[in-house]
Formats: structure tokens, C-alpha cells, sequence
């Protein structure tokens, strides 16, 4: 497909959707939404991109190599969050009583593990939905 | 004649759990039993507990955070298989080989 | 005589018993493999609205607490976030199920089921 308007809209509104989900990923404990809600919006914009401008300009801007290093070390850092709990002396993903900050409540750095573990799982949630789009169509790019 | 027999069944089905809704507690009541104490706890200690407002937040990320961790350890193994399912040579190619070998 | 109230108070019960079989009608009478998939997606959200539902209060806000007003009543948060975990599996399920039937069409060509059935040679109505 090689349609002028959709390539230039594409480009016009694709940081707009990106910083929406990043908005939504780091409010996650203060309004609607949360994690997966804005890692499905992150997603949705490479997904966007690589419908306008196909699998080899997608691939240029999310390889492989990053967004499988982005998962895996997303699912890492939350689990290093939780052996801060075991670390301080408590359970695994403890939260205040391990000596994550607590912050004021309603504001954007509050809620000691919230926020850190809403980032990572955010991150993981977006680059799986690019990955697994982008490994169902490629098979396509090699016929 | 087959999707006859299915449509029977189903709305037999359908049937029976229709007639269940009038023995079910009322929707939108707040004593029903799905209100229980749990449900109480979270939502009057979530602030003093995990200082965040948003109450579901609290419960997926600090509560429940092994369900949440079991959950990711799902979408990887989603996309270990998907990638282990499709990668590797073209099913096609392979049988034409063995075609060819015997 | 038809309890017109009753109906529509138990309107979210009713749509998802509904969703629920023509889910199971769609996965039992369709031979396309991708119509399958879809219906089992059509059953897991029958199953979503069922569960969220249940934890619904009349008049109830979303269970994100305004420190300034302490008389509102919430909704159930419990069914909310067990249900973002169905919908995670639910997303990891069709993944899978469509990679498979992608190298079921590289092999037979199709992904009708009864097509499938005959070049297998079994018998199949």
C-alpha cells in the first residue's frame, strides 16, 4: 500500500498516540487505565505505523533486537522490585513496609513500588503486542 | 440436519441458564454477597496501605503483585511459542525434501 | 406476561448468557479455523462481562478514591482486577492459536476443516 495521505497522517498523529500511552502508563495509579491499558495504546501506534508503511520500514523502527531486550528486561526489573522486599528483611514484592518512598498521596511520585512496577509492565506489555504483530506477518515478507 | 441438532442444544442451553437469573442476587445491589469483607478492606485500607488512590492499581501492582507477575511470565511464554512456532524452515519445503528422498 | 423490569435490571446477565452461546454455536457449527478463533474470543468476553458485572453497584463510582468526599459508595475492585488477568491470557491464547493455524495453512493450503479432513483421508460430517 502507498497512499500519500495515509503516510503523512500516520506521521502527524503518531507521537500524539505515544505520548498519550505514556500519560496513561504514568498516571496508572492515580486515574483510569494502568499498565496494560497504556501498553496496548503504545503498542496500537507501531502497529499503526507498520500497516501504513509495511513490515520493512516497521522492522526499521521496532527491531527485534530491542523490543525482546525491552521485554525481557522488563519482566527482570520487576522482578528485582520484588527482591528489594526480601533484601530489606520482609516478603517478596513488599511495598511501603520494605522502604519504597511513600510520596504524597495524589501525586505523581507516591506510592512507592506502584509506579516503578506499572512502568515495567507498561514497557513489556507494549513491545509484546509489536512482536508477536510483527512475527504473525512476516511471514508474508519472504513469500 | 447437524445444525439443527446444535441449534436445539444450544437453545436448550440458553434456556436453562436463563432460568437460573430470577434465583441469582439482584444486580447493583450493594449486600449482595460479592460485597463481602475483602472487597470492604481494599477499598477503606488502600490509601493507608499503599498510599494510591486508584484502588485497582493497588490490587494488581501491590496486593495481588504474584498474579501480576504470574501474568507476564504468560505473555512470555505467548510469544516464546509464537516465535518457536513460526520460525524455522517453510513446512512446505520440508515435505518436498523428504519427497524427494525416498 | 413478560416482567419488563426484571429484564431490563438483569440486562448484563442476560447479554452475557446470550454472547455466551452464540459464541459456542459459532466454534461449533463454522469449519473455518480463524471463525473458530473468533467465537472462542466471543465466549471469553461473554465471560468478562458476566464476571464484571457481578462486582456492579447502582449509583456506584469507579473505585478510584476522592479523599475529599468520604460518602461515595465504590464498585466491587475485585472483579475489575482479576479480569485484567482473563483479558491478558485471552490476547496470549489468540496469538498462539493463529501462529498454528498459519503453519496449518502453509501445510494443507487451507484452513477449512472438512478440506483438512479429506486429505487426511477420515471421515468426517
Amino acid at each position: 500500500m502507498n497512499d500519500l495521505i495515509v503516510k503523512t497522517v500516520t506521521k502527524l498523529i503518531m507521537p500524539f498516540i505515544q505520548l498519550y500511552g505514556i500519560y496513561v502508563i504514568l498516571h496508572g495509579h492515580l486515574s483510569p487505565g494502568g499498565a496494560f491499558a497504556g501498553g496496548a495504546i503504545m503498542g496500537a501506534s507501531y502497529i499503526l505505523y507498520t500497516l501504513a508503511f509495511g513490515i520493512h520500514e516497521g522492522h526499521k523502527k521496532a527491531p527485534h533486537e530491542i523490543t525482546s531486550k525491552i521485554e525481557s528486561g522488563g519482566i527482570l526489573f520487576f522482578i528485582g522490585l520484588g527482591l528489594v522486599g526480601i533484601v530489606s528483611g520482609g516478603f517478596f514484592l513488599e511495598n511501603l513496609s520494605a522502604g519504597f518512598p511513600p510520596g504524597v498521596v495524589g501525586t505523581l511520585l507516591s506510592g512507592g513500588l506502584i509506579p516503578l512496577a506499572t512502568f515495567a509492565i507498561g514497557m513489556k506489555v507494549a513491545s509484546t503486542i509489536v512482536t508477536l504483530f510483527h512475527r504473525t506477518i512476516e511471514e508474508e515478507m519472504y513469500d | 440436519m447437524k445444525k439443527s441438532f446444535v441449534v436445539f442444544v444450544l437453545g436448550g442451553l440458553l434456556m436453562v441458564l436463563l432460568s437460573s437469573i430470577p434465583e441469582m442476587p439482584p444486580m447493583g445491589n450493594v449486600n449482595n454477597p460479592s460485597f463481602n469483607q475483602v472487597s470492604e478492606y481494599y477499598i477503606s485500607q488502600a490509601i493507608a496501605d499503599t498510599n494510591t488512590p486508584n484502588v485497582i492499581a493497588s490490587i494488581i501492582t501491590d496486593y495481588r503483585a504474584f498474579d501480576t507477575l504470574g501474568e507476564t511470565t504468560v505473555l512470555f511464554t505467548s510469544i516464546t511459542a509464537v516465535i518457536s512456532v513460526l520460525s524455522g524452515k517453510k513446512m512446505t519445503s520440508i515435505m518436498k525434501r523428504e519427497d524427494s528422498n525416498e | 406476561m413478560i416482567n419488563w423490569n426484571m429484564i431490563l435490571d438483569n440486562i448484563n446477565y442476560i447479554g452475557a448468557f446470550t454472547l455466551f452461546v452464540i459464541g459456542l454455536y459459532t466454534v461449533l457449527t463454522h469449519s473455518n479455523l480463524l471463525k473458530r478463533v473468533i467465537g472462542v474470543n466471543i465466549m471469553e468476553t461473554s465471560i468478562f462481562l458476566f464476571f464484571v458485572s457481578i462486582g456492579y453497584a447502582k449509583g456506584a463510582a469507579a473505585p478510584i478514591i476522592d479523599m475529599a468526599n468520604e460518602s461515595i459508595t465504590y464498585v466491587n475492585p475485585l472483579p475489575s482486577a482479576m479480569i485484567l488477568t482473563g483479558i491478558v491470557v485471552a490476547v496470549s491464547i489468540t496469538a498462539y492459536a493463529l501462529s498454528i493455524i498459519i503453519r496449518i495453512h502453509e501445510l494443507y493450503g487451507t484452513i477449512e476443516m472438512d478440506e483438512i479432513f479429506q486429505m487426511d483421508g477420515i471421515e468426517h460430517d
